[in-house]
């Protein structure tokens, strides 16, 4: 039997009556990477709030180190030798490395005059202990999203971390980094810390840890070795529901192509593209950030008109200088940034529904709001939008929620072609499948759709064919029958 | 019906708010000044009062909602009111009558000059996106000095008595000036309410980009909206003209910051996205019968009216932002 360096036995804890935990275990042994998994508002981040002392437990036993800690405040964590690495990573921006590294020494000793000499020192070593090279003297505010992560670590392991708490650490990394951060991970675990890795995303569970607990709506689920888990259990464990991934298969499609473009460019972004989309296909469209990949797809949407080439639409050649005439065109749009760009936050969820077609549900000029609710009831009904009231706002809901509505939004203008430009990013689970299987069917019924991701899986599962870009042009075209994820990266990079 | 009550109470706080001020108020009116207050000629007077700036005011709403502001509605009053004296001064001489074919043409020209000089601050916003505070402190600050120029400073009031005469009149006890104001909240409440309008300027106000990402016309909307604003202001210097019997470029130069206070405290929210018309309404009455009591209040100098409009713009605004983030001053935390 092992010892356990962390045990939370039984925890409860309630937010003016609602549970957010309800009696979790959690257990983690000294010197593991252990992962804790579950979907928005599962639980996980209210345990590590309480283990951290933020929040106060309401019930529940926490061993640490074989010591029951009773009443765990911010800093007895920190003393005991717990450390989080927050998401934004609490970090000042405006000091330099060397400053950000050292302010906590310096404040712990109670020191009023700076001493220089000493801070370098501290900070020297402090980035010593994982092989972090940066400038010492950098502002902080300058370095990347993956160095500024890598501070935070350090600043962490200066205070004789026994558990270092990383809440979803990957989310803003790009694979390389990821592969850095993953490194020194495995370099911490052999000095003997434990981490406790927070995150939901597959691959990066079965790479990194050798034990896995999985909440699901305050509850323990399920817990045990990452050897013994795959992808599908992982997924039922997540959502409790078992999903049935089968790659689209386009139906019967138009005759003619609904969208052609030949030879666009836009010029500084992206030169002589040329693809067609029937009725019925799914057509993907992928490549790195700066592929080029979100201005095409703005392009067709009018928001950035062509510089040259041609977009035909049924076969007719149409200018789109502006939203409102793609729109008319019959052209539907969900935005990257769901927060900026396809949500009115704090408007009702109907009236973000029913904008797009605001203007038809009219009578002699005059609002019919029979039928305009009658649209938004249609709508949160189709893609079953979980709200109790679509007056409430849009910002009640949850990631998926939220992109249900950016959909219906434009299901509502009843468009022949569909763009949707990262259409689950931020979304959990159950949600990003349930949105796939809306994609699908709207495809199954006629209408071309275009998705534009970098989440590869995504594309090879619900696209008929992917497109590549890479620096502005064309690299490759595939049927996804026959392409593999590695074969697009190829072309990508 | 508590419960019904109690959602209201809490949907609706703003206009809760103002109903209760405004009770307390009159209550408190009441029992200080009883009979000087509640007097027809009294309440006859506020309501010709009320309209020039209660016409303003609904221009800044239709612009606060947008997540704009419209500062140049004096200026535009003004301006349009020293063009129309001029007009009828040369028409017909202080004594002269006027025929009533004038009055409709003076009237015509005043939602003209408001809707140009509208669709000015308008194009600014949208087209030149300067952000609405400077276009339209600048264009107020323009408007002002055409006036001034116009005028070489000096008051116009050798114009024919008759405008004055005819506005200054009542319609079965009802002042004019209030039935023209009545036509315009009608107009707006129905454009508010009735038309997609409404729902757009909301909407936008809540985020242009958004709103343009929805395939609005954000620009066109924009436009619209100051030249809304600008149409109201024109018709606030129209009742202005009458009821001081003169034009003159620095009339009302209280009235930007008293229109702004009449907007927030009627529950628009400055950063847009917040329709009210209905509070506004309560807004303008109010704040007209808040100072036609202080008035009655020999010892409080007319000065003191800047002073207290500025100090209760500030206090809403503090209200506002303590109940908008949840904080209770005097409740415990739940």
């Amino acid at each position: 039997m092992t010892d356990y360096l962390l045990r939370a036995v039984e925890v409860r804890k309630y937010f003016a009556g609602v549970k957010a935990l309800d009696g979790v275990t959690l257990e983690i042994r000294p010197g593991e990477v252990h992962c804790l998994a579950g979907e928005n508002g599962c639980g996980k981040s209210t345990l590590i709030k309480i283990i951290s002392g933020v929040y106060q437990r309401d019930s529940g036993t926490i061993e640490f180190d074989g010591k029951e800690l009773t009443k765990i405040t911010p800093i007895s964590a920190i003393m005991n030798g717990i450390q989080v690495i927050y998401q934004d990573f609490s970090v000042f921006p405006n000091l330099t490395v060397m400053e950000n590294l050292a302010i906590n020494s310096q404040l712990v000793e109670k020191r009023k005059i700076v001493n220089w000499k000493n801070m370098r020192k501290i900070a020297e070593q402090a980035v010593a202990r994982i092989d972090f090279k940066v400038d010492l003297d950098a502002q902080l505010g300058e370095l990347s999203v993956a160095e500024k992560q890598m501070v935070a670590i350090c600043r962490a392991l200066m205070f004789n971390a026994k558990l270092i708490i990383m809440d979803e650490p990957t989310t803003a990394l790009t694979k390389k980094e990821v592969k850095a951060l993953f490194k020194v991970i495995l370099q911490l675990k052999e000095q003997g810390i434990s981490i406790l890795f927070v995150s939901h995303k597959l691959d990066e569970v079965f790479e990194i840890s050798e034990r896995f607990t999985v909440f699901r709506s305050g509850k323990l689920i399920a817990t045990g070795d990452t050897s013994e888990l795959d992808n599908q259990k992982f997924t039922y464990y997540m959502t409790g529901r078992e999903f049935e991934v089968k790659p689209f298969v386009p139906a019967k499609l138009t005759p003619e192509p609904l969208l052609e473009v030949e030879k666009l460019s836009l010029d500084g972004f992206y030169s002589d593209i040329s693809f067609s989309v029937k009725g019925g296909e799914i057509l993907g469209v992928t490549g790195l950030l700066d592929s080029g990949r979100t201005e095409l797809a703005l392009s067709l949407f009018g928001m950035r008109p062509v510089t040259g080439g041609k977009i035909k639409i049924r076969g007719k050649e149409v200018e789109l200088k502006d939203p409102q005439t793609a729109i008319a065109n019959k052209i539907g749009f969900v935005p990257e940034d769901r927060l900026s760009e396809g949500l009115f936050l704090d408007q009702s969820i109907g009236d973000n529904i029913a904008i797009s077609v605001i203007d038809e549900l009219t009578s002699r000029g005059l609002m019919d709001k029979a039928r305009y609710q009658g649209e938004i009831d249609k709508w949160v009904k189709e893609l079953s939008i979980a709200t109790p009231d679509p007056g409430n706002a849009a910002s009640t809901l949850s990631g998926g929620n939220q992109q249900r509505i950016v959909l219906a939004k434009w299901l509502a203008c009843k468009p022949d072609v569909l763009i949707l430009n990262g259409p689950t990013v931020g979304v959990d689970i159950g949600s990003k499948y349930d949105i796939h299987q809306i994609l699908q069917k709207l495809a199954g019924n006629g209408m071309a759709v275009i998705i534009i991701s970098d989440d590869l899986p995504e594309i090879l599962e619900n696209c008929s064919r992917v497109m590549v870009l890479k620096d502005g042009r064309m690299a490759g075209e595939f049927g996804t029958s026959e392409a593999s994820e590695k074969m697009i990266l190829d072309k990508m990079m | 019906m508590a419960e019904k009550l109690k959602v209201s109470f809490k949907k609706d706080s703003h206009i809760w708010r103002l109903l209760i001020i405004m009770v307390v108020w009159f209550l408190f009116m009441a029992i200080t000044k009883g009979g000087k207050f509640y007097s027809l000629v009294n309440f006859q007077t506020m309501f010709s009062q009320f309209p020039e700036f209660g016409l303003m005011s609904l221009g800044v709403m239709v612009c606060m909602i947008t997540g704009g502001i419209d500062l140049s509605t004096v200026g535009i009053a003004n301006m349009t009111a020293i063009t129309v004296a001029l007009l009828m001064r040369n028409a017909g001489s202080e004594s002269g009558s006027l025929g009533p074919q004038w009055f409709l043409l003076v009237f015509v020209i005043a939602i003209l000059m408001g809707a140009v000089t509208g669709a000015f601050n308008g194009i600014l916003v949208s087209k030149c996106k300067i952000p609405p505070i400077l276009a339209t402190l600048g264009t107020g600050q323009l408007f002002t000095g055409i006036g001034i120029v116009m005028t070489n400073g000096s008051a116009i009031s050798d114009f024919p008595k008759d405008y004055a005469f005819l506005i200054n009149n009542k319609v079965a006890g009802i002042p004019v000036q209030f039935i023209l104001f009545a036509i315009a909240a009608a107009v707006l409440v129905f454009l508010l309410k009735k038309t997609t309008y409404g729902k757009k300027i909301t909407l936008l106000g809540s985020s242009q980009n958004v709103a343009r990402y929805s395939g609005l016309k954000v620009d066109w909307i924009l436009i619209k909206t100051y030249l809304i604003s600008g149409i109201c202001s024109a018709l606030g210097g129209m009742i202005m003209l009458a009821n001081y019997n003169s034009a003159r470029s620095d009339y009302g130069s209280n009235y930007t910051l008293q229109c702004i206070l009449i907007v927030v405290l009627g529950g628009v929210d400055p950063d847009g996205g917040k329709e009210s018309i209905t509070g506004v309404l309560l807004a303008i009455f109010l704040v007209r019968a808040l100072e036609t009591g202080i008035n009655r209040f020999p010892q409080i100098s007319s000065y003191y009216i800047s002073l207290i409009w500025g100090a209760v713009l500030l206090l809403v605004m503090v209200l506002n932002y303590f109940s908008s983030h949840n904080i209770h001053l005097f409740k415990k935390k739940a």
